[in-house]
């Protein structure tokens, strides 16, 4: 299971790097959408994953005494989940208006802010 | 998609789901639920509806602009956060009433702060879909 | 000691955002509201730190769980600090726009999104946790993205799509590190994690980790090789705008990495060296971008990117007196950067054009004026005994005892391309004889608007501009902060027991 995780991880990464590097917009945010979704799978991951043990303790129990799974990636999860869908949907509003105002979906035409004389 | 069927339904499902979020906002301490799962729930209800019956019959229901309930969803949530603090508190300590309210349960600020997130989700969802749908 | 009233700065902006979220379409409420509340803000921060000058560390345990199992919000006086120059830099610009922002963009939720930006500085200043830090970080960029869009002109647009992704290629790398950080060691307390990486074996990963947050927040705060986003963006939205960016945004990056490496990660001899190599670059090629550019306000970019090179080069050397000089110079910098860009949104309300080289007799036409940007410009130098002059002799002093001999050569070189910028500014904007501009449709000029509206526009200048003189002439008192804060962050052993209690909880 771990080692899957794992191989998911890096391709999760690699493609949303290789997806980064391309010029066109569209791509640029799918892109950083697979690298937000490689992060939390790698909180996950990284959480260690116990199978079937729920951290719940008994009423009469003061203190966990055998392995249980950590609650905690899952809160840092689901987190990290909201907060990234609410920055990819600005992202892709804002791609859909340069897309309206600069008429074009290639990344390196967007350089009139970088000239000295505008 | 304004069909009979769905038309029909709609105007049934509409109380029953805004009924049933409001029981998945009050299980939300303990149990799974919550604010935010409600607050989701309540919007399908409007957005349904106005898949049926066009925007401007959901806009006539609501009456008021969706936009204006993320402040107000977000005041109800800072002030349940913020309470603690004039008992001399900490922030977001859950302070609770004595005695459980029938059918309601324990009263405490934590579920003020859910009400809170339960408005402020219901006022966003339906901003956005609104709007979305606007400039389609 | 804990006091759950150390809270009110992020609690209060909330507030105040909510409230101005009232007034959605009535744009005079909302300026109003927006300057008598940031001024309560004001005052709100002045007791925190007040507060926490008298008694020391104060910690609050958010809903009552212990550290380091809840969050903890922990104010030490770097905190403090920080959250008093965010709240005056934050009034500045609360007026500043309510002269200068146009109606159009104060009814898309201007004011609200600025107070909810101000919250989140304050958020990231006062958190004790690395998770709620990025949290905070989270809702500071997307603030700013609604902020450096609103109005949606086309090169806003440009600038933005580089800014947001970025950032938000900042964010992931800062949330893999977190991933890693908490795979190591299981927690995520900012105190407990200060003890506990100390103790992990697995050296090659701590260091690893390391480099991860370096570049997070290295993108955020701008330095060498991760800065291009900064000169393509903040020259873009209103002066209003890019004042609280230019003076907070940056400087957030920088306290975090402040915080992170003298916290969790101590320097060794290789992320020393790697920083100070940094820091000589990020001088360097900030310096010689702001010497080719003729926009006032893109000059003004390189300059801050020049400028963050000095706080990583306190930070690389890693010793007491390098980080009084780091310390002295990031206050300095958050109160003179905010006022230059206040200054450039001045200048093109004058005049109508940012160009240096269309621009003249600026000084001729409007002697007070110039007698009040020249205060910002001067500072910003660090012509004695204007305030930055004593943050880079602590730098270079720092330096010298440490054996940084090449170091010290770019931070002279730095303050001589500053020096040679300014220079070439003044010379150009205020002294060469007038050309006339021709009228510009479009802008509404200085002279055009109401003397309310106008003073509004001059008042913040004025403030900032007293406050660097204060830096500047009483430079001794923040000499004493600086070294406090200097020996706070050296000793992390006070935060630690301040967070977790004088015992720390054993497994």
């Amino acid at each position: 299971m771990e080692i899957l995780l794992i191989i998911i991880i890096g391709l999760l990464y690699a493609a949303g790097i290789y997806m980064m590097l391309r010029r066109s917009m569209v791509k640029l945010i799918i892109g950083l959408i697979l690298l937000g979704n490689g992060a939390n799978m790698l909180i996950f991951l990284l959480g260690r994953i116990v199978k079937g043990k729920p951290p719940i303790i008994e009423s009469t129990a003061k203190m966990f005494t055998e392995i249980y799974a950590d609650p905690i990636p899952q809160a840092l999860i689901l987190t990290a989940i909201v907060i990234s869908f609410g920055l990819q949907s600005f992202a892709i509003i804002l791609v859909k208006r340069a897309y309206k105002v600069a008429k074009t979906d290639d990344l390196d035409e967007l350089n009139t802010t970088d000239e000295i004389y505008e | 998609m304004k069909t009979l069927i769905f038309k029909t339904a709609s105007s049934y499902l509409l109380p029953l789901l805004i009924l049933f979020s409001i029981f998945i906002l009050l299980r939300g301490h303990y149990l799974p639920g919550g604010g935010f799962v409600g607050g989701l729930i309540a919007s399908i209800a409007f957005v349904i509806h106005s898949f049926a019956n066009g925007l401007e019959k959901t806009r006539t229901i609501i009456k008021f602009h969706p936009g204006f309930l993320i402040p107000v969803g977000l005041l109800i949530a800072i002030i349940s956060g913020a309470a603690p603090l004039f008992l001399g508190q900490n922030f977001m300590t859950g302070l609770w009433m004595d005695d459980p309210i029938p059918v309601i349960g324990m009263v405490g600020t934590a579920l003020f702060f859910d009400t809170g997130v339960y408005i402020v989700v219901i006022g966003i969802t339906l901003t956005i879909i609104f709007t979305i749908s606007e400039t389609l | 000691m804990n006091n759950p009233y150390i809270v009110l700065p992020i609690i209060f902006q909330l507030f105040t955002a909510i409230l101005l979220m009232f007034f959605w379409l009535n744009v005079n409420a909302q300026r109003l509201i927006s300057g008598i509340f940031s001024l309560i803000s004001l005052g709100i921060s002045i007791w925190l730190f007040s507060e926490i000058w008298q008694n020391g560390i104060l910690i609050s345990q958010a809903g009552g769980w212990q550290a380091p199992f809840g969050i903890t919000f922990v104010a030490d006086v770097f905190s403090a600090t920080m959250v008093l120059l965010t709240s005056i830099a934050g009034f500045a610009v609360a007026i500043f726009s309510a002269g200068s922002i146009r109606n159009a963009r104060l009814k898309f939720g201007y004011f609200p999104i600025l107070h909810f930006l101000l919250m989140g500085l304050n958020g990231a200043f006062l958190t004790g946790d690395i998770f709620n830090l990025y949290v905070w970080f989270e809702i500071i960029i997307i603030a700013s993205f609604v902020l450096i869009t609103l109005g949606g002109e086309k090169s806003q647009i440009e600038g933005a799509i580089k800014y947001v992704t970025l950032n938000l290629l900042a964010s992931a790398i800062f949330l893999t590190a977190i991933a890693i950080l908490y795979g190591l060691v299981g927690s995520l307390n900012m105190a407990d994690l200060s003890i506990q990486i100390a103790e992990v074996e697995n050296r090659g990963l701590v260091n690893v980790t390391a480099i991860l947050f370096l570049i997070g927040f290295g993108i955020k705060s701008a330095i060498f090789p991760l800065y291009f986003w900064l000169p393509a963006s903040y020259h873009t939205p209103p002066p209003a705008i890019s004042a609280i960016f230019a003076g907070l945004l940056t400087k957030v990056g920088v306290y975090a990495l402040l915080r992170i490496f003298t916290l969790i990660f101590i320097p060794d001899e290789f992320l020393s060296n790697l920083l100070i190599g940094l820091a000589a670059l990020t001088i360097l090629s900030g310096g010689l971008g702001a010497l080719l550019q003729v926009n006032m306000r893109k000059m003004f970019s390189y300059l801050i990117i020049c400028h963050i090179g000095f706080l990583i080069a306190g930070l690389g050397m890693y010793t007491e007196l390098a980080l009084v000089g780091a310390l002295f110079y990031l206050i300095h910098d958050i109160i003179v950067k905010t006022n230059l860009f206040l200054v450039a949104g001045l200048i093109f309300k004058l005049k109508g054009t940012l160009n240096i080289e269309k621009l003249g007799g600026f000084y001729r036409q409007f002697p007070k004026f110039s007698l009040l940007m020249a205060i910002p410009l001067f500072s910003l130098v660090g012509i004695p005994p204007l305030s930055g002059f004593w943050a880079k002799l602590y730098l270079i002093q720092a330096g010298y005892l440490s054996g940084q001999y090449v170091l010290i050569g770019f931070i002279l070189l730095g303050s001589f391309i500053t020096l040679w910028v300014i220079a070439k500014l003044w010379a150009e904007v205020f002294w060469k004889p007038d050309v006339s501009i021709p009228k510009k449709i479009g802008v509404k000029y200085f002279y055009e608007i109401k003397p309310l509206k106008r003073w509004a526009m001059v008042l913040p200048v004025i403030l900032l501009g007293i406050t660097s003189l204060y830096i500047g002439f009483f430079a001794e008192h923040i000499i004493v902060l600086s070294k406090h804060i200097s020996a706070d962050l050296m000793n992390p052993q006070n935060y630690i027991d301040a967070v977790l209690g004088a015992k720390p909880l054993t497994p």
